[in-house]
């Protein structure tokens, strides 16, 4: 039991490994390809972060980045990117509950669906529509 | 400044935060507000958004190399995020309804905070310590791979060790940092957990806490695109250098010179803070 219990924890922590490594990889990419758009559309305009607006409506929700990353907009594009970021440790998650039901461990698909469901509830209800 | 011109500074910092932070084991985060605030007088709301997502890269990509060495313990992980979580959304929740000026104070403490548990001696033996009911029941010992052979460990107090785990997501809700200090803390100090294990446990789960702030973030518009772009991009070439050198470097001298930076860094955030030039 206690063997098995090991190979199967082991078959998981490389998939997992692999899957974060994935997730920072295309997320990058995506926040490079997004750069290359803004930087090119706007060299020689200026930029000042030392007051706090609100950002556009659009580039705060998941919905509204996602017309914006279809448009082709540079901005929209980065923050596509950064929300594949923010997906990647979610996504952990997710295959966790399916690794740990795999090894017939009820107690912790409990414990990493309570994690999602805490994740799901900040993502969804902050930043979906 | 015209925007190229602000994003390469922006993104030669980053990679200095991210190659300092992966070097002294400290994270890039907790330098790169200061940074982004002291010097380049970027809005904190702005640096704190920039800084909570490139942790999450970091972490992640960290996280991917140990949890395929069997270092992390996955289970230990996954029960302690649910209070890290938890304190996270709590301190998102908490970090927009409070001034910038308290911010800047409670993460001027943390900075020298962090500084000072860098320099406490790491356990040079390893404990042994009985197991726990509840931890036994939660299955949460486990064994990892050391110099000679597979090493098991017992976990202990694992209420104080979750109370001090949703204290840590809620400063790292509250500030965009990693607060990987606090959580070796919780389980190298509260939960007896060997120190290889804390390290590696701890980085797999800011990744997760992280998640839980941003989409506070994300919604207030504290993610700003043409920031993070940069932050995230520097942050995570400069940690992957770190981690390429660290093997060879000898970071005794520099953890020293780089704590020392913190603390200057942290009592100027909290003067800042107090005298409201925030």
């Amino acid at each position: 039991m206690a063997s098995e219990r090991g190979w199967n924890d082991r078959r998981m922590d490389v998939v997992i490994s692999n899957l974060l490594r994935f997730g920072v990889l295309l997320s990058a990419f995506v926040v490079l390809f997004g750069a290359v758009l803004y930087l090119v559309g706007h060299d020689h305009s200026h930029t000042d972060y030392r007051v706090f607006r609100d950002e556009p409506l659009d580039l705060r929700s998941v919905g509204g980045i996602l017309r914006r990353a279809l448009a082709l907009d540079g901005r929209g594009i980065i923050q596509l990117g950064l929300l594949l970021l923010i997906a990647t440790p979610v996504a952990r998650v997710a295959f966790s509950i399916f690794g740990f039901a795999e090894e017939h461990d009820r107690m912790y698909v409990v414990v990493a669906s309570i994690v999602l469901l805490i994740l799901a509830y900040s993502l969804i209800g902050s930043a979906w529509l | 400044m015209t925007i190229l011109e602000f994003s390469l500074l922006v993104w030669v910092g980053s990679v200095a935060a991210g190659f300092l932070g992966a070097l002294t084991g400290l994270g890039g985060g907790v330098v790169l507000v200061p940074m982004l605030t002291l010097l380049l007088g970027v809005d904190i709301r702005y640096a704190i958004g920039a800084s909570l997502v490139s942790v999450i890269a970091t972490s992640s990509g960290a996280a991917a190399a140990y949890v395929k060495e069997g270092l992390s313990n996955i289970r230990i992980g996954m029960f302690l995020e649910v209070a890290t979580t938890l304190g996270a959304l709590a301190g998102a929740t908490v970090a927009a309804r409070i001034s910038s000026g308290t911010i800047s104070i409670v993460f001027g403490l943390v900075l020298i905070g962090s500084a000072y548990l860098s320099r406490r001696p790491r356990p040079k033996n390893e404990r042994d310590v009985p197991p726990d009911p509840l931890a036994t029941r939660l299955r949460l010992n486990g064994s990892f791979p050391d110099a000679d052979g597979i090493r098991n460990y017992n976990v202990q107090h694992v209420p104080l060790g979750w109370t001090l785990m949703f204290g840590a997501g809620t400063l790292s809700g509250l500030l965009g940092i990693g607060s990987g200090a606090m959580k070796v803390l919780a389980m190298d100090q509260a939960m007896k957990i060997p120190f290889k294990v804390s390290t590696t446990t701890s980085n797999f789960m800011i990744g997760v806490t992280a998640a839980a702030s941003a989409g506070v973030y994300l919604a207030r518009g504290y993610i700003d695109p043409g920031l993070a772009m940069p932050v995230m991009l520097g942050v995570l070439t400069g940690s992957l250098l770190g981690t390429r050198v660290l093997v060879k470097a000898d970071t005794k001298w520099l953890r020293r010179v780089f704590s020392l930076v913190i603390v200057v860094l942290g009592i100027e955030m909290l003067y800042r803070g107090l005298s409201g030039r925030i």
